[in-house]
């Protein structure tokens, strides 16, 4: 049995240690927000934030993440950089077939945390692991800077 | 209005589909079967259901049923504006339901068949979804004014209440709802002068906006139904090969591994959740009989291909002087595109439960009879048993426009116990997939004082018509693969025009975003450059000469044009070569130009740094989702144009997933810019348009910069490098 906690709630969840949390999250918990796109850490749909920290977590064993918060995109409008992100995002009306915005958004949030006032490259350095095959990006980098100038 | 289903595909005429195909705007006449519901429904008459489309319940909830499917191009919100529209509903008042697999009730009016693609929906439904609009609102208002005893036409709707104003009585449509259903459908119900839309032409917000970015929006792949097991497969890696052997025991001895299913073409492992069945995967060992594709590779491919642009093709226009390569004066050059892969976000997957006599599936497809049919067949069922729950596509681009899951998941489905959710891995879905085939196009052309006088084009590539759309096949002509060859723009003098259809051996080939114009529009507007060059004119000088009898056209060239800055200088940085490229298309019943503006460094990398893109689709539903589709399209096309490759070797897919099938991440990207041009014209589709502009405004680019014209796609960077070979 392993214990963790998504959303500030702790979960006891039955299956192997090196099982990726994606895994946990979408097929044991049935947490579907979370999404699987690639499984090799190059589309970020998966990203969820460990410890505050954006992860791929079609690459994190469940059995490593201890103790550590998971937040996922179930969660994170109650952040106060998720919630502007995902208003952000509907105002600019982002999605389009709306698959990797979890992704997005969770590493949006990441980035607006970290660094409230992103320029160009520090969008382009922390969102160029999430993939959108819509391409929604011209819309993805104007919400980024608009849920910065929310602050 | 017409009373009967569509006719079926194959009572319906070529000639229809034709025209539907190429010019959907002509068919909008085709009725659809507004009233047989009313019938069906009379044990029911608190819900006012007048037609496939509508159900107004006694409570007031308002419901649509969708036949097209929401895959990102905002089909759900602007089938709905149109709908609420001529019923006078508020659009925040309205719940949408999938559709069911009909395709007598629910057959795209262009198609006749349930399918969401060719960027056709707006196309066939902006006047039946309003007729069936104002149809229900006609009958709701008789309803009232039956019940009020005053003239249907003393009344007026607004915001879901029908209004009586000389008596100052009104009612919402709720409380109609039962005496509406015994009303008549008006036979041909009139629509609202657009100059009083409320909704239509002015952006609203994305009914599915909101359940997109908090995590609840449901795609195929999210299915849970109770107890599901969940399953990951491998079919042979060489198309059409079979298994041979398969050694299971180390599969089976994983955690979690249930059962493994062995069939003649996959096998599958079932487990209790993703990650148990893809370590079963890894574990098996399986011996392929790869059978008679074992030797294919891209060269044997590429030469196939050539050696089919020799064969003649079936003429599909030919009108006035001719023009043969090799003639003294012709100028000739040929162009190539390469196989690719889809590549949705939303890897394929499809759920099944299978008992005796049912079968229910979960998926999220662009085409539900399709599903339904093949699930038929792969179960050995009737159509009828069959119930099918579509979600919301993560990504359709053209491969869910084929069901090859589906039979793949109910093979599976009927060896598993319950239900079982079949999720292929990124690996699968990349090598194991059908793909957008290459195309080829052999041009020619004769100048004189400094126009054409003449014009050859051959087509060369696949058939996906002919087995997908098989009524809209005959005469040896795909109408897909000619679209924008037969019909450019252009004032060329002696026009001619030929199919060779070459289908490449053992790969499956499907439709893809842009279908048949990528190959066309790349050809066309890559010569086009080409003969600017030989009549030393320049391209938008020479494009505007030819364009005096298209004035749509005209318009969204010179609109880019301006917006780009042509023949103002760019900026370059030391070590970089800069220049500015030009397409101009008319396909898909839209008008569209992009200017793409490109730097090209001493060593050959290509950075693409703006495109600017002018529209005019006719009358528009809801303009940001039409700039949202074409920014998406655009991206779509960049990413064919830097990246997009499927190579075979051995029989092979050498790709696997996103870390050598690139697509276009964020740090790559241009700015754009997407200028919408307004018209009163008919609406013209807008999901595909973006996408088939980009490859030849960036070649064309590209040359300018360097003086290198690029005839095959994608970009090969190492013919761009400063002195280096050309
Ligand atoms: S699924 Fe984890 S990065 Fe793609
Ligand atoms: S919105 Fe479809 S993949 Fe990003």
């Amino acid at each position: 049995m392993i214990k963790i906690s998504i959303n500030g709630t702790v979960h006891d969840v039955e299956v192997e240690q090196d099982t990726p949390l994606l895994w946990v999250l979408r097929d044991v918990l049935g947490m579907t927000g979370t999404k699987f796109g690639c499984g090799v850490a190059q589309c970020g749909a998966c990203t969820v934030h460990v410890d505050g920290t954006p992860v791929r977590s079609c690459q994190l064993a469940v059995g490593d993440v201890g103790d550590m918060p998971v937040v996922t995109i179930e969660g994170i409008g109650a952040t106060p950089a998720g919630a502007k992100v995902q208003k952000a995002w509907m105002d600019l009306q982002v999605a389009q077939c709306g698959y990797c915005q979890s992704g997005q958004i969770m590493a949006a949030a990441a980035l607006l945390t970290q660094t409230p006032a992103p320029t160009d490259a520090d969008i382009d350095a922390a969102m160029a692991g999430n993939i959108c095959r819509c391409g929604t990006y011209v819309r993805i980098r104007d919400g980024v800077k608009r849920a910065a100038s929310q602050a | 209005m017409d009373m009967q289903p569509s006719p079926s595909p194959s009572g319906a005429s070529r000639r229809d589909l034709l025209r539907g195909l190429a010019y959907g705007g002509l068919l909008l006449a085709v009725g659809l079967p507004l009233g047989r519901l009313a019938v069906a429904r009379e044990d029911a008459p608190t819900v006012f259901a007048p037609d496939a489309f509508i159900r107004i319940a006694s409570d007031g909830a308002a419901t649509l049923i969708m036949p097209q499917v929401e895959m990102g191009q905002g089909i759900y919100t602007a089938m709905t504006m149109l709908i609420a529209e001529e019923l006078d509903l508020p659009l925040a008042a309205v719940r949408l339901e999938a559709a069911p697999p009909s395709d007598a009730l629910y057959g795209n009016p262009i198609f006749k068949v349930q399918a969401t693609g060719g960027s056709t929906s707006v196309r066939a439904y902006w006047t039946p979804m309003r007729k069936a609009g104002a149809a229900a609102r006609a009958m709701l208002v008789q309803a009232a004014a039956k019940r009020w005893q005053v003239d249907p036409a003393a009344c007026e709707t607004q915001d879901g209440i029908v209004r009586h104003a000389a008596s100052g009585r009104s009612l919402p449509y709720g409380e109609l709802a039962a005496a509406a259903s015994h009303m008549t459908p008006p036979s041909d119900p009139p629509l609202k002068d657009p100059k009083t839309f409320r909704l239509l032409g002015k952006t609203q917000t994305r009914l599915d906006i909101e359940a997109k970015g908090n995590g609840t929006a449901k795609y195929g792949i999210d299915a849970l139904p109770p107890g599901v097991k969940v399953a990951t497969l491998s079919s042979c890696p060489v198309p059409g090969g079979k298994i041979r052997r398969v050694d299971d025991t180390q599969a089976r001895a994983v955690a979690g591994v249930r059962q493994v299913v062995v069939l003649e073409d996959l096998v599958a492992v079932v487990g209790d959740h993703m990650w148990a069945a893809k370590k079963g995967l890894d574990k098996l060992v399986i011996e392929w009989d790869e059978g008679p594709n074992a030797t294919l590779s891209t060269e044997s491919l590429r030469a196939a291909m050539h050696e089919a642009a020799k064969r003649p093709g079936v003429p599909v226009k030919s009108e006035g002087a001719d023009v043969r390569p090799g003639d003294a004066g012709v100028i000739s050059a040929s162009y190539e595109l390469p196989f690719l892969a889809h590549a949705p976000m939303e890897p394929m997957n499809c759920t099944v439960h299978l008992r005796p006599g049912a079968c229910e599936i979960w998926i999220g497809t662009q085409v539900m009879t399709m599903v339904q049919a093949k699930a038929a067949q792969a179960a050995g069922l009737k159509p009828d048993q069959i119930t099918i729950h579509n979600h919301l596509l993560g990504g359709g681009f053209g491969r869910r426009l084929e069901v090859d899951m589906v039979d793949k998941a109910v093979r599976i489905a009927a060896h598993v116990d319950g239900p079982v959710k079949v999720v292929w891995t990124r690996e699968e879905d990349i090598q194991k997939a059908m793909y957008r085939s290459t195309y080829g196009s052999w041009l020619s052309a004769r100048l004189e004082n400094g126009k054409p006088v003449a014009w050859r084009h051959t087509v060369v590539g696949p058939s996906v018509i002919a087995r997908w759309l098989p009524p809209a096949f005959s005469g040896g002509v795909d109408i897909d693969a000619i679209d924008g060859a037969a019909d450019q723009p252009y004032a060329v003098g002696g026009f001619h025009v030929d199919y060779v259809r070459h289908e490449p051996q053992g790969v499956p080939t499907c439709f893809w975003r842009g279908v048949g114009p990528n190959n066309n529009i790349f050809s066309v507007e890559s010569f086009i450059d080409r003969l600017a060059r030989e009549a030393k004119n320049d391209p938008l000088d020479f494009r505007r000469a030819l364009l005096t009898a298209n004035p749509r056209a005209l318009q969204v060239l010179n609109t880019a044009a301006a917006h780009a800055g042509w023949g103002t200088p760019l900026a370059a940085k030391a070590g970089e070569r800069v220049g500015r490229g030009i397409c101009l298309q008319t396909v898909f019943g839209s008008f569209l130009s992009t200017i793409a503006e490109v730097a090209v460094g001493d060593d050959g990398t290509v950075r693409v740094r703006r495109l600017v893109t002018a529209v005019d689709c006719g009358m528009v539903v809801n303009p940001d989702g039409v700039i949202s589709q074409i920014q998406g399209g655009l991206v779509f096309g960049l990413s064919a144009a830097l990246h997009g490759r499927i190579t075979f070797e051995k029989g092979r897919v050498q790709q696997s997933n996103f870390h050598d099938y690139r697509v276009v991440r964020i740090d790559e990207m241009p700015a754009v810019e997407v200028h919408l041009v307004p018209s009163t014209e008919a609406p013209g589709g807008i999901g595909e348009p973006g996408t088939t502009t980009v490859q030849p405004a960036v070649a064309n680019a590209i040359y300018a910069a360097t003086g290198v014209q690029l005839t095959r796609m994608p970009i090969d960077q190492t013919l761009l490098a400063k002195g280096g070979r050309t």
